[in-house]
């Protein structure tokens, strides 16, 4: 057998210093990056007031509340609570459609290859932003406000707040589609409507679709706490019990929210195969 | 130049066209079936969520006269002719919107450790045992579903008003949604240099350590990244419930009718986390390619 021959350290040393001694700078970097974020941690713990004995205590307390939620409970209160539940699921489907219906326009706007000029794209760009940086709390507050505390209020919360995000995500839908079919329409000598109309909304139709299904899934966790501020549906109810500790309902409430998502979580995820075959979601 | 067009004979052509017609129309029928399902869908959620179009319209000018108030100072003028009136509680502000940094940085730095000491357990290649990873699994998609705000009421009732029931909502949440991404990156991971650690005889800990976590580490710091971004708007509004942060003055501000301060403490917030998304971009892009950002 003949042996290997020994590599010449010193000289793959002397060759490629990097490789044997990684300079300081990149050796510290993580540790150091490791330090500043724990330094802002330790600072944040002793910032928001986090003392082990108030810690200790409130686990003891939460440990006690679990107790207390076994086993979930409605009392008597069972109808009222599947009225609130379909409340919740009527604001989630009404508000994601209404917000698919008015972003599609505006998305329109927002696309680079329907509007190239910058200056319309960009407003249009931040104004979908700063819509979208305000939370569904927050509008649902603002509309209740205009139109007064129900479910109504929690419909147009929806709606704005998911203007936002549904109207960035068709944009970016409308400009990775295919710029031949679009072409292929003008050639026919059809005007920009037609374009619009014939070459781009077949592509992108089955996409919006699915996001607007994965929406309306997304907003039935949305729409089940909007009422904790009174804009109806089940979080109303929930925030309700929690304040006058009823931690059966509480727990029964909170299940019937995991149960109700998931069924949408299923629903959904069925017509989305059928709307748009196997394909995976972007 | 003639160019041909070849065209059937008639009888062919007519079973052609009705063969057409038919799929066109069963097509057509679905479609019709489909939107006819979904429009009474509509009707029966407009019911239940007894929307009212009358009152829309009756109140629409409220929303928009909103709009005109929250932007007009007690004084009358527009806001933004005396930014010093508009803004002036930025100090204080400020210091809350300090605060809701805080939360979601802490809530997310303990939902990601959480999150990366039991994705091993959840991923399916990595998993000791099939029970502790349907346990885990079950777990981390409560913490997921329930919604962080109702996790922050109930931990207000537990442990006091104050940033901590924020925290530990934002945390729980995090450990939730950031578990399952972790577990999927792992599940996406090569395992021949699994197979190469365990070869020389490692526990099971170190391969993980070895063998694993060097391919996934860069996944999961943007991963966490891109979730501070999301605990950043979470926390905004976890004052709502008295857990903490800016939500708190918001809320007094919007129920007790100072529309200025509305205005002010909502551009604070939006200016705020387009800083923090222009961070966090540059920081994914920075940090891994323009790639990793997903």
């Amino acid at each position: 057998m003949k042996e290997l021959e020994k590599p010449d350290t010193a000289a793959l040393r002397a060759k490629y210093p990097d490789a044997f001694e990684r300079p300081a700078a990149a050796r510290l970097a993580t540790p150091a990056m490791i330090a500043a974020a724990l330094a802002v941690f330790i600072f944040g713990l002793h910032d928001l007031g986090f003392e082990p004995a108030k810690f200790i205590a409130g686990l003891k307390q939460l440990g006690w509340i679990t107790m207390m939620m076994i086993p979930p409970d409605p009392g008597t209160s069972l109808p009222l609570y599947l009225k609130a539940l379909g409340e919740t699921l009527s604001i989630a489907l009404l508000g994601t459609t209404l917000a698919a219906t008015l972003a599609l326009p505006v998305s329109l706007l927002a696309a680079r290859n329907i509007v190239p000029p910058n200056i319309i794209r960009f407003p249009v760009r931040r104004f979908l932003d700063s819509i979208r940086g305000v939370d569904t709390l927050i509008w649902a507050l603002v509309w209740i406000n205009v139109v007064g505390l129900g479910p109504f209020a929690g419909v147009l919360a929806i709606m704005v707040s998911d203007f936002g995000a549904l109207g960035k995500l068709f944009s970016e839908a409308i400009e990775a589609a295919d710029k031949k079919q679009v072409e292929g329409i003008r050639a026919s000598g059809g005007n920009a409507f037609h374009e619009i109309r014939f070459g781009l909304m077949p592509q992108v139709l089955p996409v919006i679709a699915g996001q607007v299904l994965y929406f309306i899934e997304s907003n039935t966790r949305s729409a089940s706490i909007i009422g904790i501020v009174g804009a109806g549906g089940i979080g109303l109810q929930l925030a309700e019990q929690i304040r006058v500790l009823e931690w059966q309902k509480v727990s029964f409430l909170v299940l019937m929210i995991l149960v109700a998502v998931a069924a949408i979580d299923f629903i959904s995820g069925k017509l989305r195969f059928a709307i748009i075959g196997r394909r995976a979601v972007a | 130049m003639t160019i041909a067009v070849s065209i059937l004979p008639e009888q062919q052509l007519a079973a052609l066209n009705a063969a057409y017609r038919q799929a066109v129309a069963r097509k057509r029928l679905r479609l019709f079936a489909g939107a006819v399902v979904f429009i009474a869908a509509l009707i029966l959620a407009a019911i239940g969520a007894e929307v009212n179009l009358r009152t829309l319209f009756a109140y629409f000018g409220n929303f928009v006269s909103y709009f005109d108030r929250i932007l007009t100072l007690d004084s009358g003028q527009r806001v933004w002719t005396d930014p010093g009136e508009w803004l002036w509680g930025w100090y204080k502000w400020g210091k809350l919107l300090g605060e809701t940094l805080l939360i979601s940085y802490v809530g997310t730095l303990i939902g990601a450790v959480c999150a990366f000491c039991l994705n091993f357990f959840a991923a399916e290649n990595t998993s000791p045992a099939p029970w502790l990873r349907f346990t885990v699994r079950r777990l981390l998609e409560f913490a997921r579903t329930v919604p962080g705000i109702v996790f922050a009421l109930i931990f207000v009732m537990a442990f006091g008003l104050g940033p901590m029931a924020g925290v530990l909502a934002i945390a729980i949440h995090s450990t939730g949604a950031l578990g399952k991404l972790f577990a999927e990156i792992v599940e996406n991971a090569d395992m021949k240099p699994v197979e190469g650690v365990r070869s020389t005889g490692a526990s099971w800990l170190s391969c993980m350590r070895f063998a694993v976590l060097p391919q996934v580490s860069a996944g999961y710091v943007s991963y966490a990244l891109l979730r501070f971004e999301i605990n950043v708007r979470e926390s905004s509004v976890m004052g709502f419930v008295g857990a903490g942060g800016i939500g708190q003055e918001l809320v007094v501000a919007i129920r007790k009718f100072y529309y200025s301060d509305v205005s002010a403490i909502l551009l604070m917030i939006v200016l705020t986390i387009f800083v923090i998304d222009i961070t966090t971009g540059w920081l994914r892009a920075r940090l891994f390619g323009k790639d990793a950002r997903s």
